[in-house]
């Protein structure tokens, strides 16, 4: 309990002070903070004013950082400075895709990853190398050129899966999704497929699996209850690791597929300049990012007591 | 006397350097050997291919759009009619560059934000650790989009925008291996002679951590090539016309969905190829010299 308080309120001051990075950048661009929001822009003095009360640049700047503070916790994310929509709104409607991208990569991750790493680790041989050899080529890919690959080889090639769009109903999203998120998995498994065959191997090594062995156990007994069981300690932070990662991985996918979500949504709004869409993106995912990593540790200390005793003094 | 004297200065030099050059190679096997080639080739490509390459990079004819390969052509061209082939070469030079700039900034400024850490320990290093933990809240592309952001796209600004993301785990990287030299007796030594500690650290601590700012940045390099890749394709990085792997790739999106995937593909392959020979010879080399280290 008192690990989980220490936790929450070390996450706290980190999401306070990465607020203040995200909201000081506006101050960080060369020209005054007007200039840099309109961009060269042609507005009328009535959307100039209304620029103005959002970032309340007549007040002075702890006022002004606790107006944009206020009104991100109250739901008021502001206004987008190119087409005047509610970025709360705009945000809203984007995050199911990104959500169900994130989903979909994340069973591959667990499934893939995991399986093809216990695969690899008890079977040795041919198995194992082609693994090996995987997992180095998996990490080597960008995420971008095996979304572009994929999309050439299944989508306009064979064929078999859609090139663009996210899909409706549930089954139609999967399909739509299997590729994008492939894409951003791939890395990811490559390197739990990796951690977890060192870790069986490790395990199988260890004294009291060879006592197992010893014993006389069931070869199916001795594999899954000692030592796959056992080994899947690191697995675990290596998974939650990169299912915080996809947070970052997904912007390139989405747009590379053209998918509307969040991060494709941070990019268009990077390249129109619409800084205060580009601000509320970013604060939603350093905030994704740190509860994820947050869930994780939790996790590891739930499964691990020795986590849980040692740091929670 | 001194003739022999002269033959063995002169031969001396060359026999360790055959046998340094063998023992690299004995070292690399025959894949890293492979690897080392396309990396000097890659390298070759970005200090001279500009000289040589057969057609102007940045200059395209509407004519001769999407042709594939041919004799005049080697790789076909893109979608503006500009030679793929020529393109390839010219953009290793921004595909290395950019990572270069990163590799050195964020070498450069993890090193100094980890050495004033160890050399004041204390509430300096809390207090230098609590600002690595907010940097380390931002997934690093997203803080490289921020900056760009902020700051404008453009080669040089994505590349100081990318270094200051993989400044929070170099610093902590090079803290750690710092901080073991910090307690040893010869910097007390040299401490209580009264040496500064700006020299102490210059003179003494620096060399010793040499190798492993070293290998890291080694490892950088390889996650710079994509993560610029990566900010090029977004449209985030140089801008067009440029020849460049990454702005390459993104280009090369929309002639893919015509069925013109070439420019994507080898755009791609070069990125991947390069990575993928820098990881495996940083991996032999790095593995090789970390386990000679520990056996010292």
């Amino acid at each position: 309990m008192r690990f989980l308080v220490h936790r929450l309120l070390a996450l706290g001051g980190v999401l306070i002070a990465s607020s203040m990075i995200v909201f000081g950048g506006l101050y960080l661009a060369p020209g005054s903070p007007e200039q840099f929001l309109v961009q060269g822009r042609t507005v009328s003095p009535e959307v100039l004013a209304a620029i103005r009360s959002q970032y309340s640049l007549d007040d002075p700047l702890p006022v002004r950082y606790w107006n944009w503070l206020s009104g991100l916790f109250t739901g008021d994310m502001g206004r987008s400075l190119l087409t005047q929509q509610d970025v709360g709104t705009l945000i809203a409607s984007r995050i199911p895709t990104t959500l169900s991208l994130a989903a979909v990569a994340a069973v591959l991750i667990i499934v893939a990853g995991i399986g093809l790493g216990i695969l690899a680790g008890t079977r040795g041989g041919v198995a194992a190398r082609i693994v090996i050899f995987a997992s180095n080529l998996g990490i080597a890919v960008p995420t971008f050129f095996a979304a572009l690959v994929l999309m050439s080889v299944f989508s306009m090639g064979l064929g078999w899966f859609p090139v663009f769009g996210a899909g409706d109903g549930v089954v139609d999203r999967v399909w739509h999704l299997t590729l994008p998120a492939l894409a951003l998995s791939l890395p990811s498994i490559a390197v739990v497929a990796r951690i977890t065959r060192t870790a069986i191997v490790e395990e199988s090594e260890s004294e009291h699996v060879l006592i197992a062995v010893a014993r006389g156990l069931p070869k199916r007994i001795v594999l899954w209850r000692h030592t796959v069981r056992n080994s899947l300690l690191p697995v675990t932070t290596a998974v939650g690791m990169q299912i915080a990662g996809l947070i970052a991985g997904a912007f390139v996918v989405e747009y590379a597929f053209t998918l509307d979500g969040i991060g494709a949504l941070l990019v268009n709004s990077v390249q129109r300049k619409d800084f205060a869409v580009v601000q509320a993106v970013a604060l939603i995912m350093v905030v994704a990012f740190g509860v994820v990593n947050l869930a994780v540790d939790l996790l590891y200390a739930v499964i691990d007591p020795r986590v849980r005793l040692k740091k929670g003094q | 006397m001194a003739a022999s004297e002269t033959a063995v200065l002169s031969t001396a030099p060359g026999i360790p350097a055959q046998g340094r050059l063998a023992s690299v190679r004995r070292r690399l096997g025959w894949i890293g050997m492979v690897c080392a080639g396309i990396v000097a080739v890659v390298v070759l490509a970005a200090m001279v291919g500009q000289f040589f390459v057969p057609y102007d990079p940045t200059v395209g004819s509407v004519t001769q759009r999407h042709l594939g390969s041919s004799a005049e052509h080697f790789l076909g061209t893109d979608q503006a009619g500009r030679d793929i082939f020529s393109r390839l070469i010219a953009g290793a030079r921004t595909s290395l560059v950019g990572p270069l700039i990163v590799v050195v900034a964020t070498a450069v400024a993890g090193s100094m934000l980890a050495f004033t850490a160890v050399w004041f320990g204390g509430k300096t290093d809390a207090f230098l650790g609590r600002v690595l933990d907010v940097l380390f809240a931002f997934p690093s592309l997203l803080l490289a989009i921020l900056g760009v952001a902020i700051f404008g796209p453009g080669l040089v600004t994505a590349s100081i925008a990318l270094a200051v993301a993989y400044i929070p785990y170099s610093a902590r990287v090079i803290r750690s291996v710092a901080l073991r030299e910090r307690n040893l007796p010869y910097v007390k030594a040299a401490e209580l002679q009264g040496i500064n500690g700006f020299t102490i650290t210059l003179r003494h601590i620096l060399p010793n951590v040499w190798t492993q700012i070293l290998t890291g940045s080694t490892i950088n390099f390889g996650y710079a090539i994509v993560d610029l890749a990566a900010l090029s394709f977004l449209g985030l990085g140089i801008q067009p016309p440029a020849a460049d792997w990454g702005l390459m790739i993104s280009n090369g999106q929309e002639s893919l969905q015509q069925g013109f995937p070439g420019q994507s593909l080898y755009a791609g392959l070069c990125v991947v190829a390069t990575v993928a020979a820098m990881a495996y010879i940083g991996e032999r080399l790095g593995g090789r010299a970390a386990a000679g280290r520990s056996k010292q």
